[in-house]
């Protein structure tokens, strides 16, 4: 089959043809550009759904008529304890631009309980052990008029290590502890009010994950859950949502919970760089020059101010869908519309996996992809967006592309740095750094200090990071890091390095066969594949 | 117990520092008189302490304790309740208990390293529930103070000193074990054990701190 005859099969899919535009691959803050081996698949993902003409009119409509309960105005009563819920800025990724579709929710919702009389409203940023927002950030959330009203004393960041801030609600028949915030606990009403960017997004991980503590967490986020998760992106495949829904339950026993959630599309570059999710044959000259003027230009900044470039420029998401009611039928509907956004359809595995690792991941907005962050987004997120069987075949090859610097940020990841320079030299087994150190970790005083009382990611998180790589990692042959800038930072996550792609490509091959299935995934934006 | 966390006081845990604890000593002189000039010669003190401190912490002692020369033991110990309660209680960091209540629970004992003189923190330690402690030691001789601290002089590396010794004499893993600071000069402290934090630091000691991956930590 010719090289253009396979590229009209699927406009998803393109084969690389020896009349193929070199490939554009996120490469940290720069950019590839790069002649793949002729024959290599490349899958792109599926363009925006249309956003909802009128986003507000959607979400007034979802909560009055609520799937699995009453409609919220209908629970509404004079003088109730209200707590209102929020994702944090791990989503959506990149954040979008404002207004953000929370601050559209809230507004709607506080203007309803506003005219039901509930005064007694908390606003609550479901950070769980990330980092809590810098008032800034929070104020971009939600928008000035909302911050101003509520911030600090009735707008503020759960505190998972808060003396007397978490209450035990009890347990699954699986021995699960479920540990909440308090003031979520001890509310009448709680209102969740969720951004599904992905389908491991939402559902009974808002509350049983993003208001629990260290305790709680511990149970589904460990390396044997992660083992016997066979894709996050597929939740009745992950163990991880199992354990999560399990303690749902316990939520849902205890609490009065409203969900409400939203579904994003994936536009994810406005209008100056929409040239990164098109086909590279499919540029147009005004796309080239696009494409010349930022590379000439992030190429003359040093990389700190390609960071802080690129981390300010917001995403236009648009809202797609809104549903609102009870967890489970909410969280169902919620998945369809979310699969119909990226979902794509793939034939066959492939044994060589090249994916380029961009700027950003959920725990480093603002701040720096440091090497777990990298691995994080490897054999994490990426090798895990699949449904139904992964797209890299067992034993094949992850090549990542990215410079892998040895660069943290002591503010944001202060426990990363000893883990990754004290404990990884040690050991990579999951198990065995759960076993000998998390505890240590997770009750470091100055850790827990500087999660409370600063902007850091929890002392255990590192911990959580390198779980989430352990599925890929016992999948994968081999990872290999394409541009690593030094040897050591590949040597100490356990991966190759190569000088370049072209490299990596060779190591590959020679490591899978000459005849080895090249696939490129042209992200970002996301996609999840499903392969048949 | 097998680790211990070791804390500077001033600046540390607390916002004030020696001289404040002066400042409050001279305004409540006996006399007038007495307790105008004395708060008078703090204050043009400030400059001469300032550039010591910056010089030297060893120089720094050497000049301010002189100034409490002639003062009565026994009302620096009647006035160490109001001080506590005028001076040190208030300015006690919002984070210093949380961070000591979970020091405490990880099983660590909690020990205070301090350059501030002994009989002024005791209140301030009852407050603070810790028991062990090391501080320096004004020199008494007929019930007056001589301006000369008793040695060792806790400041610098004597702190440092400190710790090893007691640890070695209490079988505690220095590997294990936690010290706080704020200063540049307790630099030998934070180096001597297996988890420094830097905290409330000033420019030098942040920088430090950066260079050798240290976490900071603010209790403000």
């Amino acid at each position: 089959m010719s090289p253009v005859l396979r590229r009209k099969l699927d406009p998803g899919t393109v084969y690389i043809g020896t009349d193929s535009a070199p490939r554009l691959i996120h490469y940290g803050e720069d950019f590839w550009e790069e002649d793949l081996p002729v024959g290599t698949r490349v899958i792109y993902p599926k363009p925006p759904i249309q956003g909802l003409p009128n986003p507000r009119g959607a979400i007034r409509h979802a909560i009055n008529h609520p799937l699995g309960c009453d409609p919220l105005h209908a629970q509404l009563s004079p003088g109730m304890k209200v707590t209102i819920a929020v994702d944090d800025i791990s989503l959506p990724l990149p954040p979008m631009i404002t207004p953000d579709t929370r601050q559209t929710a809230l507004e709607v919702v506080l203007e309803l309980l506003e005219d039901h009389g509930v005064d007694d409203i908390h606003i609550v940023v479901a950070n769980s052990l990330h980092r809590k927002m810098t008032e800034p950030e929070m104020r971009r959330m939600v928008g000035a008029e909302i911050h101003d009203a509520f911030y600090p004393d009735r707008y503020y960041c759960h505190d998972a290590e808060e003396p007397d801030g978490i209450v035990y609600l009890g347990k699954t028949e699986q021995s699960e502890h479920v540990r909440i915030n308090r003031r979520a606990v001890e509310s009448d009403l709680v209102i969740y009010i969720n951004i599904n960017l992905v389908p491991m997004d939402g559902g009974h991980k808002s509350v049983t994950v993003g208001l629990c503590d260290y305790r709680s967490l511990t149970h589904h986020h460990d390396p044997q859950t992660i083992r016997d998760s066979h894709g996050y992106m597929d939740p009745p495949a992950s163990e991880l949502n199992h354990k999560c829904v399990r303690m749902g339950a316990i939520v849902d026993e205890h609490m009065n919970v409203f969900h409400i959630e939203t579904v994003l599309n994936n536009r994810m570059y406005h209008d100056q760089l929409d040239f990164l999710g098109k086909n590279e044959d499919d540029f147009s000259e005004l796309d080239r020059m696009k494409l010349r003027a930022t590379r000439w230009s992030t190429g003359k900044m040093p990389r700190a101010a390609k960071r802080a470039f690129f981390h300010n420029l917001p995403s236009p998401y648009e809202l797609i869908a809104c549903y609102a009611g009870k967890t489970d039928p909410v969280h169902e509907k919620t998945l369809e519309r979310c699969f119909d956004q990226y979902a794509i359809k793939v034939k066959g595995q492939c044994d060589i996996l090249i994916v380029g690792v961009p700027y950003i991941s959920p725990y480093n907005v603002n701040s720096i992809l440091n090497p777990l962050l990298v691995q994080v987004m490897g054999p994490g997120y990426f090798f895990n967006l699949f449904r139904g069987k992964p797209l890299l075949r067992k034993g094949g090859v992850l090549i990542l592309c990215h410079p892998c610097y040895d660069e943290f940020d002591a503010e944001i990841h202060p426990s990363y740095i000893e883990f990754f320079h004290r404990l990884l030299p040690e050991t990579r087994d999951a198990f065995t750094l759960r076993e000998k150190y998390e505890e240590e970790f997770a009750t470091n005083p100055s850790y827990i200090q500087m999660y409370r009382q600063g902007t850091a990611y929890h002392g255990a998180h590192p911990f959580f990071m390198w779980y989430w790589g352990e599925n890929g990692r016992q999948h994968v042959g081999k990872i290999i890091a394409a541009g690593a800038e030094n040897q050591h930072v590949p040597e100490l996550l356990g991966w190759d390095r190569a000088e370049t792609l072209a490299e990596a490509i060779a190591n590959a091959r020679s490591y899978m066969g000459r005849s080895a299935e090249i696939t490129m995934l042209h992200l970002p934006p996301i996609m999840i594949p499903e392969v048949e | 117990m097998t680790a211990a966390a070791f804390y500077d006081l001033d600046g540390t845990l607390i916002s004030t520092n020696l001289v404040h604890v002066f400042a409050f000593y001279a305004r409540n002189d006996q006399g007038i008189l007495q307790s105008i000039k004395r708060s008078a010669a703090t204050i043009a003190g400030l400059p001469i302490f300032m550039a010591a401190d910056g010089y030297s912490r060893k120089v720094f002692n050497d000049i301010f304790f002189k100034w409490y020369k002639g003062q009565s033991e026994d009302r620096l110990r009647y006035l160490a309740e109001d001080l506590f309660e005028e001076v040190l209680g208030p300015a006690v960091y919002p984070g210093t208990l949380p961070l000591l209540e979970k020091s405490r629970n990880t099983g660590l004992r909690q020990v205070v390293v301090t350059g501030a003189l002994d009989i002024t923190i005791q209140p301030l330690l009852r407050h603070l529930g810790i028991t062990e402690y090391v501080a320096n030691r004004l020199e008494f001789v007929d019930g007056r103070a001589t301006g000369r601290l008793k040695p060792p002089v806790m400041a610098s590396a004597t702190k440092a000193s400190w710790i090893r010794t007691y640890s070695e004499k209490e079988g505690l893993s220095l590997s294990d074990c936690f010290a706080y600071a704020d200063s540049m000069s307790d630099l030998p402290m934070l180096s001597v054990v297996g988890h420094p934090t830097a905290t409330n630091p000033d420019l030098r000691l942040r920088s430090t701190a950066l260079r050798h991956d240290w976490p900071i930590v603010r209790l403000q």
